[in-house]
């Protein structure tokens, strides 16, 4: 019975949060014997480096420990080392860490860092990822071939691109012959901030055993705990990681960052524990970014909108580290044609350096930018071809049964429905295809949609764990993995417990900080992937209990364990809940009268394994994911053609998550995921001069939408087609929420006025521009009915 | 983390949270670091150090500053309230309420400063619209709940005032 799934439960964290009791890492500072670490960055996008002088450094009082590239030249990512702690041998993009040292102040070492000399000898830069893909005499990283790489990828030694994702099926050729139309486009999106409000900060304590102990603003702290234990050829159980309340992550906090080099600080400040806390500056230039992306797509259509071939290019700018960043070239590789059902498919998607900042995981993973391709070029043909969007869409989509990588590997037949989204978005919108007619002829008014399915992009074996302790008065502990860091999954988990154990939802505890030493593993937050794999492991767990349970009771009370439930606290045989034990007597044992005891403290244990494939190097086959959750999103724009500007009048939402086991949650990051896709696709860009120095790093140049930018109305839908093995049937839904606005918003555009927008952001200024220059002629004609006061 | 101690330092007094508190401070130190690092105020968090995130807000005489924004010496004798001072074992305050009924809490690190921007409001004893609340904290990011329910929590108490 669910007293608690699907309804709209207060967060577990919500009051500790309101009154500011809530820790995050940028708040520890009751470490005893803490120092202050700072860097020294590069100020040139490409060099070799000839020489560091520190000496001037160390003899200011109160600086410990000064470190460079050679303490340490380990190479360090997730799926690839290429990344050094501190420069060593040439730096790579500006704003790359070189030198660090730790003191006893922030402003000693500010003062001693300004008097560290480094001389460089310049190389030829490249930041244009094209050019960068073709290059083979300008090479971020000569020695790529060298490097450690996860078997799931494919490097080009010799070249700038660090993944190679190849997705084939069926005759291209083939396709584009029985089509009577061909559309090609270009299209590309800017790399962006995450712009996370908490900084990244990491605390790291080298012991003089030789033990690590890291406190930091971490995603996924036992992936941080793994790779610091390759990092310093130590035993992961030498290493404890502490990840406390995240400030928003959104991707940028996963994988390792600046761990290592806190722990080297500290580990040549004489076993000092030192604290790194970046600036927002230093946020913007120092830390990972969200990869860039140009695209060139061609597709072969039927006059009737049947889609035969698609073809297509991603590259990837992965800015000069691509640790992280070949997955999200893999992960965009066998999504890369969207939610759709193509016979002839030719996609490449290539992960590219570049001597920029690197990128990362950012929440949409790639497929925010592969459905800006895929559903404005969608868009394109069905205007093109006069068939109405939705129907065009749904003559192509997957149906449940259908299947992923290009339908070469079937989805479960409960995988949910897109069709279904796509219809529900589309109501709400379609009551306005006649426009209603604006009072000022310059203002437009127009409706857009797009489809798209997203999975949690990790490797085949990726695991979760839970367990639960039970305490004396029948309360219980729920420990998991995952990472809080604002997007509630751990309320959606005590909601799954108390369900399970048939307890009041105040009687679960469920912690908001990690611990990697006490808590239950996982692999990562990320990817939407612990709602369903952590859920599932809090379900075993739960049973795992249970059966402990029973299985004193079932003593006690001489019935078979198989008869019992557990309800209300009281654990009883079906149907005779007058013949109860409460949970209280039996939890940590039960005692018979005459003081004989049986059972003991409960704790039950529950995993969870993903259920998938490698892929095949050549075609992309293979089960890439433990699900894929189907949405459609839709706006409605007003846009002004004197000016460019646009006001969102509506922003509808359908997701098919299977099971909504918090609604209010749901629709939190239903809200908060597409105003965060809004202003990625309205403002958000990070901005390079010609010899690669980054020109906003602030949120006074680098815009971010205000409470003003909001739309005037959110309309969500929630369609729940359980998938059978999630928990209570439910997919994931946090990264989904961003990932059908651009494209949408792109649709609008050219629903309200006929301007094609190919590039994101689509500023005011963007706009305004193409209207002139595809429309040259609208805006005198307008303003000549301005004049004449019509 | 200890600051550097060479500076000539002052005695600071202010009414924090309605109780007298007394500290050293150096002359450059701002208000977001004393509160942080001396008072142990820890509700207060800071996202740019220099005036553009509004995340560092607390009231200063009743009126809502950018903490970063101040010098703490120029605090003398001032009334400063944040979180903490609204927040009293279990009761929280209306407003705090209505941000856990509503859901305007995510990551949580935008919160103290909303809360404390929407107290000034709800204190202004005057009947706000939608775009004027809107408009009204439009000077601190929230990068997690799309605002919409920040909005909807301050205007539900602020109109609870004149039912
Ligand atoms: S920290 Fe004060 S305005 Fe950003
Ligand atoms: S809740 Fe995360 S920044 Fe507002």
């Amino acid at each position: 019975m669910n007293n608690y799934v699907g309804k709209s439960v207060a967060r577990k964290d919500a009051k500790e949060k309101v009154s500011g009791l809530a820790e995050y890492a940028v708040d520890i500072d009751y470490i005893p014997n803490l120092l202050s670490g700072k860097f020294l960055t590069s100020p040139i996008a490409h060099a070799r480096i000839v020489s560091i002088d520190t000496t001037e450094a160390e003899k200011i009082p109160g600086v410990v420990a000064i470190v460079t590239g050679k303490d340490w030249p380990v190479k360090i990512g997730l799926y690839a080392g290429d990344r050094d702690i501190l420069a060593v041998e040439k730096v790579v993009w500006i704003g790359q860490p070189v030198v660090a040292l730790a003191a006893e102040s922030e402003i000693i070492a500010e003062k001693a860092l300004s008097l560290i000399k480094v001389e460089y000898q310049s190389l030829e830069p490249i930041f244009d990822p094209k050019k960068a893909m073709e290059s083979k005499d300008i090479l971020v990283h000569e020695k790529m071939v060298e490097y450690n790489h996860s078997p799931a990828f494919n490097p080009i030694p010799g070249t700038n691109i660090a993944n190679h994702f190849k997705l084939r099926k069926g005759d291209i050729e083939d396709g584009f012959n029985k089509a009577d139309e061909i559309f090609e486009n270009e299209f590309s999106m800017p790399q962006v901030s995450h712009a996370y409000l908490e900084p990244i900060v990491s605390i790291g304590h080298y012991r003089k055993d030789g033990s690590i102990e890291v406190w930091s603003s971490a995603q996924s702290p036992f992936t941080v705990r793994y790779l610091l234990g390759i990092t310093f050829a130590t035993p992961t159980s030498n290493i404890t990681v502490h990840s406390p309340f995240l400030g928003g992550g959104f991707g940028g906090k996963a994988g390792l960052n600046f761990e290592p080099l806190a722990v080297l600080l500290s580990r040549k400040a004489r076993n000092r524990p030192v604290k790194l806390m970046l600036t927002r500056e230093e946020n913007f230039r120092s830390a990972p970014i969200r990869v860039g992306m140009v695209a060139s797509i061609k597709t072969g259509v039927t006059k009737q909108g049947k889609i035969t071939a698609q073809q297509i290019k991603y590259i990837w700018d992965s800015g000069a580290c691509a640790d992280y960043a070949v997955n999200v070239g893999r992960a965009a590789g066998y999504v890369s044609i969207g939610p759709y059902d193509i016979e002839n498919i030719k996609s490449d998607s290539y992960t590219v350096y570049t001597n920029k900042p690197y990128a990362t995981a950012f929440r949409g993973f790639g497929h925010l930018e592969l459905h800006w391709v895929i559903e404005r070029q969608n868009e394109i043909i069905t205007k093109k071809l006069g068939i109405d969007p939705v129907a065009f869409r749904k003559l192509n989509t997957l149906k449940p049964g259908t299947g992923i990588t290009g339908n070469q590997h079937r989805l479960r037949e409960d995988a949910g429905s897109i069709d279904e989204c796509l219809d529900k978005v589309w109501i709400d919108l379609s009551p306005k295809k006649d426009k209603i007619k604006s009072f000022d002829p310059w203002i437009f008014r127009g409706i857009g949609i797009a489809g798209f399915m997203k999975g949690p992009a990790q490797p085949p074996n990726s695991a979760s764990s839970a367990y639960v302790k039970f305490n004396e008065d029948g309360s219980a502990l729920v420990s998991v993995g995952t990472s809080e860091m604002g997007q509630g999954t751990l309320t959606s988990l005590a909601q799954i417990a108390a369900d399970e154990l048939g307890l009041p939802f105040e009687k679960i505890k469920i912690r908001g900080d990690r611990d990697t030493d006490r808590d239950a593993y996982t692999w990562q937050t990320v990817g939407s992937r612990s709602l369903f794999m952590d859920g599932n492991a809090v379900k075993n767990a739960c049973i795992n209990a249970k059966e402990q349970i029973f299985e004193t009771v079932s003593q006690v009370l001489r019935v078979p364990k198989s008869d019992l439930t557990i309800k209300n606290e009281l654990v009883f045989p079906r149907g005779e809940p007058w013949k109860h034990l409460s949970l209280s007597e039996v939890v940590m044992g039960y005692m018979y009268p005459s003081g004989e005891s049986i059972g003991g403290p409960v704790i039950g244990h529950g995993t969870y394994m993903a259920k998938m494939t490698i892929l095949d190097a050549n075609t992309g086959a293979g089960n890439p994911a433990i699900f894929e959750t189907f949405g459609a999103q839709g706006v409605e724009i007003e846009l002004n053609a004197l000016t460019g500007e646009i006001t969102i009048l509506k922003l509808v939402s359908a997701f098919d998550i299977g099971k909504v086991i918090n609604p209010q949650l749901c629709e939190g990051q239903v809200i908060g995921g597409s105003v965060m896709a809004l202003s990625i696709a309205t403002s958000e860009k990070l901005q390079y001069s010609d010899k690669g120095d980054l020109l906003n790093p602030s949120f006074v140049d680098y815009i971010i939408s205000r409470s003003g930018d909001i739309p005037k109305e959110f309309i969500t839908h929630f369609v729940e087609n359980p998938q059978e093995d999630g928990p209570h049937g439910a997919r994931g839904i946090g990264e989904l929420t961003m990932i059908g606005v651009p494209a949408a918003l792109g649709n609008a555009i050219s629903d309200a006025i006929g301007v094609e927008i190919f590039d994101l952001p689509i500023t005011s200024e963007k706009i305004w521009s193409e209207i002139q220059k595809q429309k040259p002629t609208l805006i005198s004609n307008l303003k000549q009915k301005m004049m004449e006061g019509i | 983390m200890i600051k550097e101690g060479t500076r000539p330092t002052k005695t600071l007094s202010v009414i924090l949270n309605g109780q007298k508190r007394v500290t050293e401070i150096q002359s450059n130190e701002t208000l977001l670091d004393v509160l942080r690092n001396k008072f142990q105020i820890k509700s207060v968090k800071a996202a740019c150090w220099v005036g553009d995130c509004g995340i560092c807000t607390v009231l200063l005489d009743e009126k809502p500053v950018k903490s970063c924004l101040v010098l703490a010496q120029e605090t003398m004798n001032c009334t400063i309230t944040t979180v903490e001072g609204i927040t009293h074992n279990d009761k929280l305050t209306e407003l705090q309420d209505a941000f856990i009924r509503h859901g305007a809490v995510q990551c949580g690190y935008c919160t103290g400063a909303f809360l404390i921007l929407g107290h000034y409001i709800i204190n202004q004893q005057q009947r706000f619209t939608f775009s004027e609340i809107q408009e009204m904290i439009n000077g601190i990011i929230c990068r997690c709940t799309g605002y919409l329910q920040i909005i909807e929590s301050i205007l539900e108490v602020n109109e609870k005032q004149f039912r």
